[in-house]
């Protein structure tokens, strides 16, 4: 594969490093031009107290709120959409609720760990703290999904605990193209660790929204397992808050599913943070996995880190990753890095993959972006096989070479196991 | 006793101007436990040879054939010819992201011989051929060549030799990229396999200087796809002495 470099105002931008025109130490050059879209304020994700400049295209000016008037049914034209294939998504944009809510036909099992020392499991309806408090729906599917659920499912870890164990939250669809709405309101208060597990197994038309908040020098990982049935489908917005000295880790595996677009953003709350997410997707043919990350830089001196790793065979298999990341004006100190790499196994599938930086200020410590979407190396397979090392079996280790990296990330002994295991099963699945 | 033939062998590759020939009828036989050298001026034909021993799909042979201890190499496909006992030294190692050389080694062990290599002797096995190749025992955990400096590479090609053990081996350019002491430690490796294994060696180099640490047999010299030369060792003294210039000007003036 070879990695495309992209550019910044027509500068090419190394590995992790970027030089960007008319940016000086002081960063007084700044396209003002370009930038200065009257003051207004917003909600959206990385929403400030103070107003926000940014340009009329800025992700920063996205639309975010809890009113399903602000989000039209969309047409498959709008920016955010016109990858998706919205006629497969129909099951999880409507403004509907849970199928047979309250009674034991609801579509989709919960099963969460409880009675674990520091762990609070509740509930929270609208209204209450912290639900809302961190993500705001930025698209239709979030919204109705936020709507439509009477009451989120709230993980606390309380301060300073570290939790030795995943807590794990079971998702599990029964019946394909019944609607299930939900929202989980994870919390990490101050110093507290822990690693929750959101698995979503069988099939549902499921909408699902996911709110994160870490409190200040909190650790926090959130590992997002799509192992649906191939008739499920998969909306949801997943929004972190990540708070002065927290480290947070979200990743995402998408493996089963006919549709799942995911939408994984977080935003800080103080300086000194380290924030990451890792996605790893292997589509198979009539499978569309998206999934859209957005990083904002909103405060000073902090950093993050975005590598999605996906796999693609057979002739439909499809897949997008868009990237953003808006480094604002107060975002001094930060330090940022993105990539999303391919691998085209078959003829005929599909990889889009839209990395977008927007850079407010100058002075920063480093950003950088990349993408590339290649086709199996033959230069591996050759080097492999030249030490006696039969095709089927060197293009497996290539590919599962290529998304260990992401597997690696996970730290999770069983998690990993049980992945790899599913690697194995989809390189079957096409003979390769 | 195996023997490497190759008979009259013209090979081509594709290239944007066109189909352009590089090996011209190129003949060679190799029998176990002799150590041939091939050396001849950039562009002769030298890579092409070991590449197309070793099966790479860029070239292709269009008459000739090759053969070990009678068998169509040919025919085989690229893993076959290592399990038949070939080996390729390449002069351009290949990363492989994500796959670790103990991973690697293991599986490439186990294909090459028809079963898995038993566990404890094999972990052994590869501590002490690291060892005496000075190769740190971190690389094992590290992924195929991926961030290995190029002595590093040629090192974990030698490493490789000596661990799989053919029947012949084509080193195409190993002395590339080395320095004084590991050129010595990666001849040094090449030595024991031909000494323990009765290896045949096919040795490709532009240099002498690998010459003075591997002795060779037989030394060929190639010019325009073509052997244009053949002798002991001293062929190579006198080369290094004055050059290819009297072959090149011979291609010139045919």
């Amino acid at each position: 594969m070879t990695e495309t470099t992209e550019k910044v105002a027509g500068v090419e931008v190394g590995e992790r490093r970027i030089s960007i025109p008319g940016f000086t130490e002081e960063g007084e050059n700044l396209a003002n031009s370009t930038n200065a879209a009257a003051e207004h304020s917003h909600g959206g994700v990385g929403e400030t107290a103070k107003p926000l400049t940014a340009g009329s295209g800025s992700r920063g000016n996205r639309h975010t709120g809890y009113e399903l008037a602000g989000f039209p049914e969309p047409t498959g034209r709008e920016e955010e959409w016109r990858f998706t294939p919205l006629k497969k998504l129909a099951g999880v944009l409507s403004d509907a609720p849970t199928a047979n809510a309250g009674t034991e036909d609801e579509p989709v099992d919960y099963q969460v760990t409880e009675n674990v020392d520091g762990l609070v499991v509740s509930t929270l309806r609208d209204g209450q703290a912290p639900r809302g408090s961190v993500l705001q729906p930025a698209d239709r599917a979030a919204v109705v999904a936020y709507k439509n659920t009477e009451q989120a499912l709230y993980l606390k870890v309380t301060e300073g605990t570290e939790l030795a164990e995943p807590v794990r939250v079971d998702i599990t669809g029964k019946q394909a193209g019944a609607r299930a709405n939900s929202h989980i309101v994870l919390e990490a208060e101050p110093n507290a660790k822990a690693v929750f597990v959101l698995e979503h197994r069988g099939s549902a038309d499921f909408n699902g929204n996911v709110e994160v908040k870490l409190g200040q020098g909190a650790d926090l990982t959130v590992i997002s397992l799509q192992r649906w049935n191939d008739d499920a489908v998969h909306a949801g917005q997943h929004d972190a808050e990540v708070g002065q000295d927290a480290s947070y880790k979200h990743i995402a595996v998408s493996l089963g599913g006919s549709v799942v677009r995911l939408n994984a953003n977080f935003r800080y709350s103080g300086e000194g943070a380290e924030a990451e997410m890792y996605g790893l997707y292997f589509a198979d043919s009539g499978q569309h996995i998206e999934h859209r990350t957005f990083v904002d830089h909103n405060t000073p001196r902090n950093t993050s880190n975005v590598l999605y790793k996906g796999a693609l065979q057979g002739e439909t298999a499809r897949t997008v990753w868009i990237g953003d990341v808006l480094i604002r004006a107060a975002a001094e100190g930060t330090d940022s890095y993105e990539k999303n790499q391919n691998l085209v196994l078959t003829d005929g599938a599909r990889a889009d993959s839209v990395p977008n930086l927007e850079i407010e200020t100058g002075l920063i410590e480093g950003a950088g972006h990349a993408s590339s979407t290649g086709r199996f190396d033959e230069n591996h397979l050759f080097y492999l096989m030249a030490r006696g090392i039969p095709e089927k079996i060197a293009r497996q280790l290539v590919v599962r070479g290529f998304l260990n990296e992401i597997i690696q990330k996970i730290g999770v002994p069983s998690i990993e196991e049980s992945l790899q295991e599913d690697l194995e099963a989809e390189l079957e699945i096409h003979g390769n | 006793m195996s023997t490497l033939e190759i008979k009259d062998l013209h090979v081509s590759i594709e290239t944007e101007q066109g189909t352009k020939d590089i090996l011209k009828g190129v003949s060679l036989t190799i029998n176990s436990g002799e150590i041939h050298a091939i050396m001849g001026p950039n562009g002769s034909g030298k890579s092409t040879l070991a590449a197309t021993i070793a099966g790479h799909p860029r070239y292709e042979v269009t008459s000739g054939s090759i053969t070990l201890d009678g068998e169509d190499v040919l025919e085989m496909e690229v893993d076959e010819r290592a399990q038949a006992g070939l080996f390729l030294a390449m002069q351009y190692p290949v990363e492989v992201p994500g796959v670790t050389m103990t991973n690697f080694l293991r599986t490439a062990k186990t294909a090459i011989d028809g079963e898995a290599p038993k566990l404890r002797t094999w972990a052994k096995e590869v501590k002490e051929a690291m060892a005496k190749l000075r190769i740190d025992a971190d690389f094992a955990n590290r992924n195929v060549n991926e961030g290995f400096s190029g002595g590093e590479k040629k090192r974990v090609e030698i490493l490789q030799l000596e661990l799989f053990k053919p029947k012949f081996a084509v080193l195409d350019e190993t002395d590339s990229g080395l320095d004084i002491d590991a050129l010595r430690v990666v001849s040094e490796g090449v030595n024991r396999a031909h000494d323990e294994n009765n290896m045949g060696t096919l040795l490709i180099t532009h240099y002498t200087r690998i010459l003075n640490y591997i002795k060779p047999d037989y030394v060929h010299v190639f010019v325009d796809g073509k052997v244009a030369e053949q002798g002991g060792a001293e062929l190579a003294d006198e080369l290094e002495a004055n050059g290819y210039d009297r072959f090149l000007g011979a291609a010139a003036a045919a």
